[in-house]
């Protein structure tokens, strides 16, 4: 595997998108860094990816709540990445989080709070720098709340928000920063729920998608990884909220 | 719950295992289970007695080391993944079966063979270790060795002793992902046994048979030789090309066909059309891409629905060399005059197999496949007669109906691995429809 000297901070290495994604980098050549809340099952993902491919990987214990703790962690991550991909996310059970106000704040913060105050401190040295490009996992539930899941639907409503903001204020200082909302994929978190085929994308469908939007081959700022999605959201957006209310989607 | 050829058909618990860790516990929490890789097993070895652990989930590579080009991988890693990430990196497996949508985990437990069997033995050969979780829970590290006689009765073991939650083992440098393959044509059996004896020096040799010829061409066949091309060979290309991944896509059949369309009209015309094509190659070598050399049925993704939904079965039998010509020529004639085409009948030379139970001895192995029909079974009783008079067996990881006379006949070590069996408690905790049907 040809070194290229370029190196990929995943957040979330254990998801099976982060792994897909962290797979696709070290196929291309790249040196990658994993994060996850428990060392052992992230060194079993990084062992992997580096028989695979035979790239660098290394990895390093990070919990997205710990949010008092990303500053001593950015201190150690030398040299700073040159892509940083977020998908960390907490789908939770609505129901649940109705009842119960810890199980919702633990959905809002993974899928909102960690991952915005992380690749906002990220922005920060990247901008120092002028180059790098950042890349959040949202999501379409973030598009327009819904009853079967909008606690989780807010927060990546929230992370949609914020990369739009970071996005804006970085516009020109050679950092990109990108928002890619995956629609259904197969994954463990949808793991025994009926899930559309023609909506539906595999784990390295949505790496490959990362990779080329981050890496320059598909352009786009907020990107849908299957495209009927944006389409159809826009469908469900424009949907007077008189009626939407009435509708169970 | 069903095997790969959708006959026969039982109940088991399915229990997930994503974790290496959290296999100690939930081995240990039930008996009569059976560890299941991709079930591409034919019949019921991968069936559980009462529960089945889908092992899919431990698909991760642990470590390799170039040095020496060993291996480390979970028992769930499919050998698609090894080739996917090592072909274009300059290995390939050691052996490979037909097909490359299995587990590592399977192809020890059924020490499977490929094309190379005759120079370079089972996959089983080339495990330098592997850790087995036991009836208790506890993981063993074997060897050829250290624990040597478990890690014998593993390899071709049918997953009876434990479940194979890693291995080590060695791939092969190769200089270009191409076969360079000659094809030789035999007129009948004689002559396909005869250039099978010619073509051992090749690295690579298997025969297509004419399952349905008969009188003087019985057993007529296209003999394929092939070898890793070298560099010299695939010169010109570049290293995409070299090692390129894959040539053309794949297709699934998206629906049962019925049974009507695989008639003996049918095979004899495909069979007809393939042998004159093959004489047309003969003794020109070609460069063959090494997806459809060694996986051709790869590229029709679901392929077992060729045969309806009532499925299909395959036999596969060993018979030793000096009887061949005679046993083989036998079970041809009969397959041919009950006019039970066979799709695919294959032929090819075996070394000797190394597990208690592996499948492979010194001799022939003809493989056919054929769907399920009441008069098929009472043809198969009748040829697994003839294999047994001459010392022959069946290859367990595509049996679905033999009989406990055949299997015992045909396996003398099995005392030696019931024996095993009682003294690590596995004989308690490990057992698949298979090992009840057979008495294991």
């Amino acid at each position: 595997m040809k070194a290229i000297g370029k190196t990929l901070l995943l957040i979330g290495g254990t998801s099976d998108i982060g792994r897909a994604t962290a797979l696709i980098y070290a196929e291309a050549g790249w040196d990658v860094l994993l994060t996850g809340r428990k060392r052992s099952a992230v060194q079993r993902e990084a062992d992997d990816i580096s028989a695979r491919t035979g790239a660098n990987v290394l990895v390093h214990e990070l919990d997205i709540l710990l949010t008092s703790r990303f500053e001593d962690f950015l201190g150690v991550v030398s040299p700073l990445p040159d892509t940083v991909v977020c998908v960390v996310g907490e789908l939770g059970e609505q129901s649940r989080a109705e009842r119960e106000l810890e199980h919702a704040a633990m959905i809002m913060r993974t899928n909102f709070e960690g991952p915005a105050l992380l690749l906002g401190l990220l922005a920060e040295r990247f901008a120092a720098r002028g180059s790098g490009s950042i890349v959040g996992i949202s999501s379409v539930a973030g598009d327009r709340g819904r009853a079967s899941n909008y606690v989780y639907g807010a927060a990546k409503a929230g992370l949609t928000a914020f990369l739009s903001g970071l996005r804006n204020r970085l516009s020109g200082s050679g950092v990109r920063v990108l928002t890619v909302k995956p629609g259904f994929v197969r994954t463990r978190m949808t793991h025994g729920m009926k899930l559309p085929p023609l909506l539906t994308a595999e784990p390295r469908e949505v790496a490959q998608t990362i990779f080329a939007v981050a890496e320059g081959s598909r352009g786009g700022d907020v990107v849908y990884v299957r495209r009927i999605w944006r389409p159809l959201m826009t469908a469900i957006r424009s949907i007077p909220e008189p009626i939407f209310k009435r509708l169970r989607l | 719950m069903e095997g790969w050829g959708r006959y026969p058909r039982h109940e088991s618990q399915a229990i997930d295992c994503r974790l290496p860790g959290a296999l100690a516990g939930t081995v240990a929490a039930r008996a009569g289970l059976i560890g299941r890789g991709n079930g591409r097993s034919y019949g019921d070895a991968a069936i559980g007695e009462h529960a089945t652990l889908m092992c899919r989930g431990l698909s991760r590579m642990r470590s390799f080391d170039p040095a020496n080009a060993t291996l480390t991988v979970e028992g769930g890693v499919m050998l698609s993944d090894i080739l996917r990430s090592f072909v274009p990196r300059g290995y390939f497996p050691p052996v490979v079966p037909g097909t490359k949508f299995v587990t590592v985990g399977g192809m020890i437990a059924s020490d499977v063979h490929g094309k190379n069997h005759h120079r370079d033995g089972g996959f089983g050969d080339h495990v330098s270790e592997l850790k087995l979780v036991m009836a208790g829970g506890e993981t063993l590290t074997c060897s050829p060795t250290r624990n040597s006689e478990l890690f014998f009765a593993t390899v071709g073991g049918m997953g009876m002793t434990g479940i194979i939650a890693e291995a080590t083992f060695r791939l092969r440098p190769i200089e270009s992902g191409w076969i360079a393959q000659k094809t030789m044509v035999a007129e009948n059996l004689a002559d396909a046994l005869k250039a099978l004896q010619q073509t051992e020096d090749a690295t690579y040799s298997v025969a297509w048979i004419d399952s349905l010829s008969q009188g003087s061409s019985l057993g007529r066949s296209l003999i394929f030789a092939g070898e890793h091309a070298t560099l010299d060979q695939a010169g010109g290309m570049p290293d995409a090309g070299r090692f390129a991944a894959k040539h053309a896509g794949s297709f699934s059949l998206p629906f049962d066909l019925p049974q009507w369309v695989l008639s003996k009209t049918s095979v004899a015309a495909f069979n007809e059309l393939y042998f004159r094509a093959g004489v047309r190659k003969a003794a020109k070598t070609s460069l063959v891409h090494w997806d459809k050399y060694f996986f051709p049925l790869d590229s029709i993704l679901e392929w077992n629905r060729l045969y309806g939904r009532r499925g299909f079965l395959q036999h596969q039998c060993v018979v030793p060399a000096e009887d061949a010509l005679a046993v083989l020529s036998g079970i041809l004639e009969r397959f041919a005059r009950s006019g039970k085409g066979s799709f695919l009948a294959v032929l090819k030379k075996l070394g000797g197999g190394s597990g208690l139970l592996s499948f492979p001895a010194p001799g022939y192995t003809l493989a056919l496949d054929l769907p399920v029909t009441q008069e098929v079974f009472r043809l198969l009783d009748e040829i697994d007669e003839l294999v047994v008079k001459a010392g022959g067996r069946l290859y367990l990881a595509k049996d679905a109906r033999q009989s406990r006379h055949t299997f015992e006949a045909g396996y003398p070590r099995l005392a030696a691995f019931k024996e095993l069996r009682k003294v690590t408690g596995a004989d308690r905790h490990f057992s698949s429809r298979l090992a009840k049907r057979l008495g294991i």
